[in-house]
């Protein structure tokens, strides 16, 4: 497998500009004679349908929801940095630049993280112009705040509803399109497999959630937009819907997978309180300004927080990161309180916890101050826990919660099946091993609005097409293929459901495989042991999973039973992943390779390059490709925090 | 504290659209009343898998009272019990063991019922389709600070665009009206400057789609208002039938 990513030569600064410069156009007058494809409506997925659309394409967008403005981008909180520097506190493209750079750990490419930056400013000017109600100051200009322990505010936010607001945004932008017939929108369909022809993505097989039927729709070029995988673990802070299948199905015809195993844990989510759980909460970053963490001193200490006096009590983050203390970032603060709970020291009913105290803020800001900071958020813990943080310190659990791994993509985000391209959360392009807090949604946007049409124009304009249709044998073979699929899913249903699991009982061990072994600190042991218990899971699944209802109907149990099967065999990926790297860097701690001080060591002589993975078929192991990075414009530094 | 309650279920079960429907009557036992509403619901899917039986279909997926998919008639009321919250933020707590609880669809002319809870809410994203946007293409926008804002009229705009199209509104209203959701979104972009120069169409456009898909009138039961999980104030159906009369008074 050739793997070019077609970064543009010249100077950093300069290579978005010239490339755009060097990028072959498509006169408007002839744009309406493409069609493009685009499947999922996140902010990605909508901010792409729309500007291609404005632009003159034909589109043809897909999701699995009943709308797209239920995309899990809905869900994201805090909100989306920008270089504009209105706080003239010093910021500036090559800062959010580097920030994003060094936050990755030194693992994404140097060119496309720098044109995100550089295209961040447009973002937030193209939301305002559709309405989006920022924050404001008093005098009218626009809010920022600084997000996840940045040194400047470069974070635009709409109270703690940022991802709801950008995705109505590209909603409306989309809705507009849909009006005028630009856009032709799919509403529950959920892809099942990309169709390639004479080497090029030409369409898709949906199964449509309403009907059950298997249809088939082409096109000249394929955009996915599906969003992360979190869901593998089964707990995570996604939506319930958020899957692999597309990307995987993708990955299965020929498009490589980049670092599947960069997983990021999110340190301050509700912890898990049951096993009826069926998703966790994420509880914002910000909360770590004024918590202070602590555990008991002692384990087997059972007494309520309260009557647990100081010098019993153990503030980990602070003894152990003197000058960072609670701020530190994501993956320590999470590493070290699974940390303590190991050594048995968590707390809660589960002992999979540590507390987050707010008794010392309280008194020296005074109740007032506390809660116009963090009254929602107190209140929406409150609703699920049922325990109020001014009385009793929360109890906090790192979960999954982003997925930096995704479909590998050139400069112009095409993966490598030519005409198919990733966007958003579902490719890997620009954070690394390591996302930092608020750009998530500027990628997305930046993919979607300001990156993909320059992209695509490039792609019409140099590539020959060859005209298909969806009657065409190489649709029919595809269709017929996830046909039998689905009947597979179906293949223990009859004689009922004794002696059989449930769909969710797999997903749950599949779960816990990967979280124990596949988690925030693994290491080589463990891993390979997870190996060989994933077959295990695999046969359990297509031996003894009982699946209710027909093909031809709305089955929510089969739609669940593909999406799980699909990541049963892409934990495979994930875990052969963290195997082959073997080194700590960005989200992970690879146990075997941690400096004197028990903090991660990044190697960067032997892994300083992205792991890209080829499928090879079902009963062989995938292959693995290296990316190398290539750093001309800053020094990779390691990480301390001491 | 944490306890269990046992609980019985009555839940509407239709086939499909042309089918008819009816409730089931189901048994829970041992509900953590740590669970959320839908959890509780998943609780009786896994069960009636188990039996060989078809869980329930419904609408959910962030379970974050953020998306807007959930949401049921629960003991006659739009999303449950509980104050501006959804369903799915809903929690078991708030009921007592040996509680019935009925369990309906959002009913309305406007949504059908495919399965079960599961509705057909496509109406509302033609009435924002029909204009509740702007009118700007990507690219060639303005720097963010060149259109000040004042807090006050920020604030106004997103308490409006907080709405998450749940269809609550129009489930609990007596006419089945879309005013608080078609209100919000006039009213959002009719308060911010980028709005104000499609405002007379949007506002026409908006409530002649209402109309077409057959959603009811307003005749200030306020209903809506009570069973909104995002406190969407009726304020809003004022100011779009405010903006709906100046389409007409003042001309082209
Ligand atoms: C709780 C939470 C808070 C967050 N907060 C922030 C934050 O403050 N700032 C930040 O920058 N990031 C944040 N993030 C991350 C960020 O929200 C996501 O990474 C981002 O929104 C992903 O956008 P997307 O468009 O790539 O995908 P998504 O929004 O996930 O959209 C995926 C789309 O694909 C569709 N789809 C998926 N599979 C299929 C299929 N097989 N067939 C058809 N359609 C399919 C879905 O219907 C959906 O339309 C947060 C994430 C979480 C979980
Ligand atoms: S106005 Fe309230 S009840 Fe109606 S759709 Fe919006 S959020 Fe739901
Ligand atoms: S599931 Fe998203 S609002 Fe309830």
């Amino acid at each position: 497998m050739e793997l070019n990513s077609r970064i543009p030569s010249g100077p950093l600064a300069e290579k978005w500009d010239s490339h755009r410069f060097q990028s072959k156009l498509v006169n408007p007058a002839n744009r309406r004679k493409f069609r493009v494809i685009v499947v999922g409506t996140g902010l990605a997925g909508a901010s792409a349908a729309a500007t291609l659309a404005e632009l003159g394409y034909k589109v043809d967008a897909f999701c699995l929801h009943d709308s797209p403005r239920r995309a899990h981008s809905i869900a994201a909180q805090g909100g989306i940095n920008a270089a504009k520097n209105y706080q003239n506190d010093g910021d500036s493209v090559f800062r959010l630049f580097y920030d994003t750079i060094k936050g990755g750990d030194f693992r994404a490419r140097e060119a496309n993280v720098y044109r995100l930056a550089q295209v961040s400013t447009e973002i937030i000017d193209q939301c305002v112009a559709q309405g989006v109600p920022f924050a404001r100051e008093y005098g009218g200009t626009l809010a920022n705040r600084s997000f996840g322990g940045a040194q400047v505010s470069r974070t635009f936010y709409a109270r703690g509803q940022t991802g709801q607001q950008l995705l109505l945004g590209a909603y409306s932008a989309l809705s507009r399109q849909i009006n005028s017939g630009g856009v032709t929108m799919y509403n529950r369909r959920e892809m099942m497999d990309v169709v390639v022809v004479d080497g090029k993505a030409r369409g898709v097989v949906v199964r449509n959630m309403i009907s059950g039927a298997i249809e088939s729709y082409s096109a000249d070029a394929v955009l996915l937009c599906t969003g992360g995988y979190g869901n593998a673990y089964f707990l995570s802070t996604n939506a319930m819907a958020s899957n692999v299948t597309a990307a995987w199905r993708a990955c299965r015809r020929g498009a490589a997978f980049a670092n599947p195993s960069f997983v990021q844990i999110h340190p301050t989510c509700i912890p898990v309180h049951g096993d009826y759980q069926s998703k966790l909460t994420l509880m914002s970053e910000s909360l770590r300004n004024d918590g202070r963490v602590w555990v008991p001193k002692n384990k087997d200490d059972t007494r309520p927080p309260a009557q647990i006096p100081e010098e019993d009590r153990d503030y980990y983050l602070e003894s152990k990161y003197p000058s960072f203390g609670n701020l530190v970032p994501r993956d320590v603060a999470s590493r070290n309180a699974k940390e303590q709970c190991d050594q048995g020291k968590g707390v809660g009913s589960t002992g999979l916890a540590v507390y987050l105290d707010f008794g010392d803020a309280i008194k020296r800001d005074g109740e007032d101050v506390i809660l116009r900071k963090y009254g929602n958020l107190f209140q929406m813990y409150e609703k699920i826990t049922d325990s109020d943080p001014m009385v009793e310190p929360m109890m906090i659990y790192p979960a999954v919660h982003y997925t930096m791994g995704g479909l590998w993509v050139d400069y112009n985000l095409m993966t490598t099946i030519p005409g198919l391209f990733a966007l958003g959360e579902c490719n890997f392009s620009d954070h690394g091993a390591n996302r930092l807090g608020a750009s998530a949604l500027m990628q997305g946007l930046a993919d979607g609005y300001f990156v993909i049409s320059t992209s695509i124009g490039h792609y019409f304009g140099s590539e020959r097409i060859n005209p298909v249709t969806n009657a065409d044998a190489a649709f029919k073979e595809v269709e017929n293929e996830v046909n039998e699929r689905m009947q597979k899913l179906l293949q223990n249903s009859s004689g009922g459901p004794s002696g059989k699991v449930t769909v969710d009982d797999v997903h749950k061990e599949l779960g816990r495989l990967l979280w124990d072994n596949c988690g925030m600190a693994r290491n080589r042991q463990d891993l390979e042991l997870a190996l060989e218990e994933l077959p295990k899971i695999k046969d359990k699944f297509w031996n003894s999973v009982y699946v209710p209802g027909a093909a031809d109907d709305i089955n929510q149990s089969i739609e669940k039973a593909g999406r799980v099967a699909d990541f049963i065999e892409f934990g495979e990926f994930m875990i052969r992943d963290a195997l082959a790297r073997e080194e700590s860097c960005g989200c992970h701690l690879r146990e075997e390779s941690q400096t004197e001080e028990n903090e991660a060591l990044r190697d960067d002589d032997k892994y300083s390059h992205v792991s890209v993975w080829e499928y090879k078929g079902d009963d062989q192991p995938p292959e693995m490709h290296k990316e190398h990075l290539v750093f001309e414009n800053v020094t990779p530094s390691q990480r301390s925090y001491k | 504290m944490m306890s269990t309650i046992d609980l019985t279920l009555k839940i509407w079960r239709q086939k499909n659209s042309d089918a008819l429907g009816d409730f089931e009557t189901y048994i829970l036992r041992d509900i953590s009343t740590d669970m959320s509403f839908l959890e509780m619901i998943d609780v009786l899917n896994e069960q009636l898998t188990r039996e060989g039986k078809e869980p329930v279909a419904f609408d959910h997926d962030c379970r974050e009272g953020i998306c807007g998919a959930c949401g049921a008639v629960v003991d006659g009321v739009a999303h449950g019990p509980d104050l501006e919250t959804t369903l799915c933020q809903l929690h078991m707590r708030k009921f007592k063991s040996g509680d019935t609880i009925v369990i309906e669809p959002f009913r309305s002319i406007a949504f059908p019922i495919k399965k079960d809870l599961l509705v057909d809410r496509s109406a509302l994203d033609r009435i924002i389709q029909a204009g509740g946007f702007v009118s700007v293409n990507t690219g060639g926008t303005v720097d963010g600070n060149s259109i000040p804002v004042s807090t006050e009229t920020a604030e106004l705009a997103m308490d409006a665009a907080s709405c998450i199209g749940c269809g609550a509104c129009v489930a609990s209203c007596p006419n089945g009206a879309a005013m608080l959701f078609t209100g919000a979104k006039i009213a959002q972009l009719s308060l911010l400057p980028q709005g104000h120069p499609e405002r007379k169409e949007r506002a026409r456009s908006m409530v002649t789609q209402m109309d077409k898909e057959g959603f009811g009138y307003c005749s200030n039961e306020k209903e809506c208002e009570l069973a909104c999980p995002k406190g969407i104030s009726i304020r809003n159906i004022a100011r779009m039938n405010r903006e709906f009369l100046k389409s007409f008074l003042l001309g082209e």
